[in-house]
């Protein structure tokens, strides 16, 4: 395979690929489990609105909990039977936090409600992403970020080019590779119903060389469409989708701006045969293909309903060996610790490894930064780590921000070549959540001042009211009014007290 | 739960990279024996104690823990930079004193490996030059240069205790560098082709210097393959030196000398590959390398032809070692999506 046309960006790191591993055995899919855990937040925005309640029987493929405005996806039953608890649940995130769940108890009968496929070649766009808004579709590359959102065109520019994201760079994660062997019809097919509802001109698919079944597998379904496959070299991060653009189309999309800004839009495979099954079939987004690896019995790609506790993937991947710490959720350069092996799979899960000493031994001793840049030489960002570590570690947090803090990606590369095996990433984390708690208290402080002049203020134009008026009655009115006289009285208190309050608030 | 990822790694570490830049000293150091015999040799055996003792018992001041620190390699980096730099004829307590400075002024005053201002050899070297101008200034010449055959254990003696040796033995030794030569025949109002055709001087640049040149060379080659040291400072610096030099040769021949013997002099590719590429004080953006190597070059030349010292490394190291981070700070590369 002959590279083309690529635009190579800075630095980038070749770690050990490790996806031979778990993509020798076809997808397997997962026995139905007894009870399903569906965190109501599976997406970015907001949490979906729970339609069901305890008791409620639902079929596979009813909505469980609806999209709450547009940046939102429905959640829908995996498979069928009774809603068991309605609970906050340990959920996939690197927070180790609860989170709001629905618990179902499988019937093992897996009955579909009445499925309804959608003409879509009758449809205009505005009829399909409305259709898909309620398909609970969201970008499984990992972004989670909900897919009906995505194919609405902003009227200010319009989509030149669809690029489909097929790079799949981190090691050991091999989901995407194995589904586009098995499925590049419906990848294709997917891909073509974005194009035609984003009237994209033209469409790219970019994929890493070293995924040469699913390239041909791809070539083949694509033959009779206008899509082009561009095969990039295989670096990572390569399937960031702001680096895949640039690699593609040599387009560089800043950070303040979204690659729609520059008439791109970016999609994953899993997401577009995704929408094709849901406009074709009539199947809501319930189920995806995850990548058990690692320290594992038999790594293998699994199709996993949603909601489906980690325990038992592990289980048909072999069971837990005995070296097998913990697990990691994601790919070895940017994934993160599993806080319990009672995890369900959510639309996030692309891969879990299994993790052993072996396999990712404990870092070794931090030593100091010599400068040597090698952090530099590796940032696809083309940033200064080195500085930014500084800047992190002394918390000259306005520094940090000067020298494009917030243009990181987290990728992990710096921390890959670092010979002082310093955690560079973890700083930076550090320093961007540091910045934006502070940016918040600051905005909170310059409210409540705000607020407090306008306070004053108020208060200062009423006295000032209240004193001509007093002087016009005065003026005015020979015999006074016990009752007036009480009301001044009274007010005159109050300012009093309100006075005392506020010197109180000031000291 | 924090987020620990990455959780592989694929990095030398400092260690390994310090002992590579040990190791790309060797072929210099060994083309220095075959060319001057053992004293270079005391020189660094010398250093290398000096510094492992000196920086423990710093560590252990600073409640620091030894053994990483000592492993890391850097100190006996800079001891042996040092170590080649001086005269091998100095006497012993030379480099003594000036590993001594190194690894106090040079390091740890300013918090040790990864904090220093400037190049901690090139503190010594300075101190040295200032404090010792006579020993400092007083070179060997190669062995097959000596009028009297001259014993290995005559080589050593002359480092450790000088007074076991005759005086006629010491000076048929010792001379001036090929560069010191030209200056001081410069101001005997001597042409260049006639100063030159003193036996000191070689194909290149001084007899037998240019050999020892030529292996600093292959090991900084060396470094460049292995990735401990990026192209940009070696060439911008040679560039730069050459360029300069090669203005003043082709204006006037008579009174200046060749670029090539530029290069091939005096601390030149020393210089190029192992001093200005140290990481610590150096600037780390790739334009910023280019700017400082430049700068070294022409302040080379500057203080070689105009300043008081035949040779100008390491004051040149030291002046540009100032400006590293007003360097870096102009310097920083365009970011990705940025104008």
């Amino acid at each position: 395979m002959e590279l083309k046309n690529i635009f190579k960006f800075n630095g980038g790191v070749h770690p050990n690929e490790n996806k031979s591993l778990s993509s020798s055995l076809p997808i397997a899919r997962l026995p139905i489990p007894k009870t399903l855990v569906l965190p109501l937040r599976q997406h970015v925005g907001h949490v979906a609105k729970l339609k069901v309640k305890v008791g409620d029987q639902v079929l596979k493929g009813q909505i469980i909990a609806e999209a709450d405005g547009n940046i939102s996806a429905a959640i829908h039953a995996p498979t069928s039977g009774t809603i068991l608890k309605i609970s906050e649940e340990i959920i996939p995130h690197p927070s180790g936090l609860p989170d709001f769940c629905v618990t179902i108890e499988s019937d093992l009968k897996d009955k579909w409600i009445e499925k309804k496929p959608i003409a879509w070649k009758k449809l205009d766009s505005a009829a399909l992403i409305e259709a898909i808004s309620s398909s609970g579709i969201v970008g499984l590359g990992g972004a989670v970020f909900p897919s009906h959102m995505k194919l609405k065109v902003n009227q200010n520019q319009s989509i030149e080019t669809l690029v489909i994201n097929a790079a799949e760079c981190e090691p050991f994660i091999t989901c995407d590779d194995m589904f586009m062997r098995e499925t590049a019809d419906e990848i294709i097919q997917g891909t073509l119903i974005a194009q035609t509802i984003l009237q994209a001109k033209q469409c790219v698919i970019g994929i890493e060389d070293n995924k040469i079944e699913a390239y041909q597998a791809l070539k083949k379904a694509a033959q009779k469409t206008s899509i082009e496959i561009k095969i990039v070299p295989t670096l990572y991060p390569s399937g960031d989708a702001k680096r895949l653009i640039y690699l593609l189309m040599g387009i560089e999309v800043p950070k303040e701006k979204r690659s729609v800004d520059l008439g791109i839009q970016v999609f994953n495979v899993a997401t577009v045969a995704a929408i094709y099954r849901y406009l074709e079939l009539g199947e809501p987004s319930i189920s995806r293909i995850v990548t058990i690896t690692g320290n594992v019995q038999n790594p293998q790609n699994y199709e996993a309903l949603f909601g489906t506790p980690l325990s038992e993937l592990i289980e048909a991947a072999g069971g837990k060996l005995n070296k097998t710490q913990k697990f990691i959720m994601g790919g070895p350069m940017m994934g993160f610790d599993l806080p319990s092996i009672n995890v369900p799979v959510t639309k996030a899960m692309n891969c879990v490894i299994e993790s052993s000493p072996e396999l990712f031994p404990s870092p070794k001793p931090v030593m100091p930064c010599i400068r040597c840049a090698r952090c530099a030489d590796a940032c696809p960002v083309n940033l200064q780590p080195q500085e930014l570590y500084w800047f992190s570690k002394s918390s000259q947090l306005e520094k940090a921000k000067d020298y494009n803090l917030f243009d990181c990606i987290e990728c992990g590369c710096c921390t890959y070549v670092c010979p002082s095996n310093i955690p560079l990433v973890q700083f930076y984390r550090y320093a961007k959540s540091e910045i934006i708690a502070q940016d918040k208290a600051k905005e909170a402080a310059n409210t409540a001042r705000e607020r407090n002049e306008s306070r004053l203020a108020r208060i200062e134009r009423e006295k000032k009211e209240r004193a001509e008026k007093h002087a016009q009655k005065a003026l005015g009115a020979q015999e006074k009014n016990s009752d007036d006289e009480k009301k001044l009285t009274i007010a005159a208190a109050m300012e009093r007290v309100k006075q005392t309050q506020q010197e109180n608030i000031k000291n | 739960m924090d987020n620990r990822s990455p959780y592989i790694a694929d990095a030398p570490s400092v260690s390994v990279i310090m002992f590579k830049v040990l190791l790309a000293l060797i072929p210099g150091i060994a083309l220095y024996v075959y060319v001057f015999g053992l004293g270079v040799i005391v020189n660094i055996i010398l250093a290398s104690i000096t510094v492992v003792l000196a920086e423990s018992t710093i560590l252990a001041i600073r409640k620091l823990p030894i053994k990483p620190f000592i492993l890391d390699g850097s100190g006996l980096v800079a001891a042996w930079l040092l170590a080649v730099s001086i005269p091998s004829i100095a006497p012993w307590w030379i480099i003594v004193i000036g590993t001594l400075l190194c690894i106090t002024f040079g390091k740890h005053i300013y918090g040790g490996l990864g904090y220093n201002l400037f190049n901690p050899a090139m503190v010594g070297y300075a101190i040295l030059l200032i404090s010792f101008p006579s020993i400092m200034t007083h070179w060997q010449i190669p062995i097959n240069l000596m009028e009297n055959h001259i014993e290995w254990l005559d080589q050593i003696k002359i480092v450790m205790n000088s007074h076991l040796l005759s005086k006629e033995t010491i000076d048929a030794m010792s001379s001036a560098t090929p560069l010191d030569y030209i200056k001081t025949q410069l101001t005997l109002n001597q042409p260049l082709n006639i100063i030159q055709q003193n036996k000191i001087f070689g194909f290149l640049g001084g007899k037998g210097l240019d050999l020892v040149n030529l292996g600093y060379l292959v090991g900084g080659l060396y470094m460049l393959k292995e990735k401990i040291i990026s192209w940009h400072l070696p060439v911008a610096f040679l560039a730069s030196l050459f360029f300069i030099a090669l203005i003043f040769y082709s204006i006037a021949p008579d009174t200046y000398a060749s670029p090539l013997f530029h290069i091939m002099s005096g601390g030149s590719i020393l210089c190029a590959f192992f001093i200005i590429t140290d990481p610590v004080s150096g600037p780390t953006t790739p334009k910023g390398k280019i700017y400082f190597g430049i700068a070294i070059g022409l302040l080379v030349f500057i203080i070689r032809i105009f300043g008081g010292y035949p040779e100008g490394v390491a004051f040149a190291v030291l002046l540009m070692n100032i400006f590293v981070p007003l360097i870096d700070s102009l310097t920083q590369p365009r970011i990705f999506g940025h104008k």
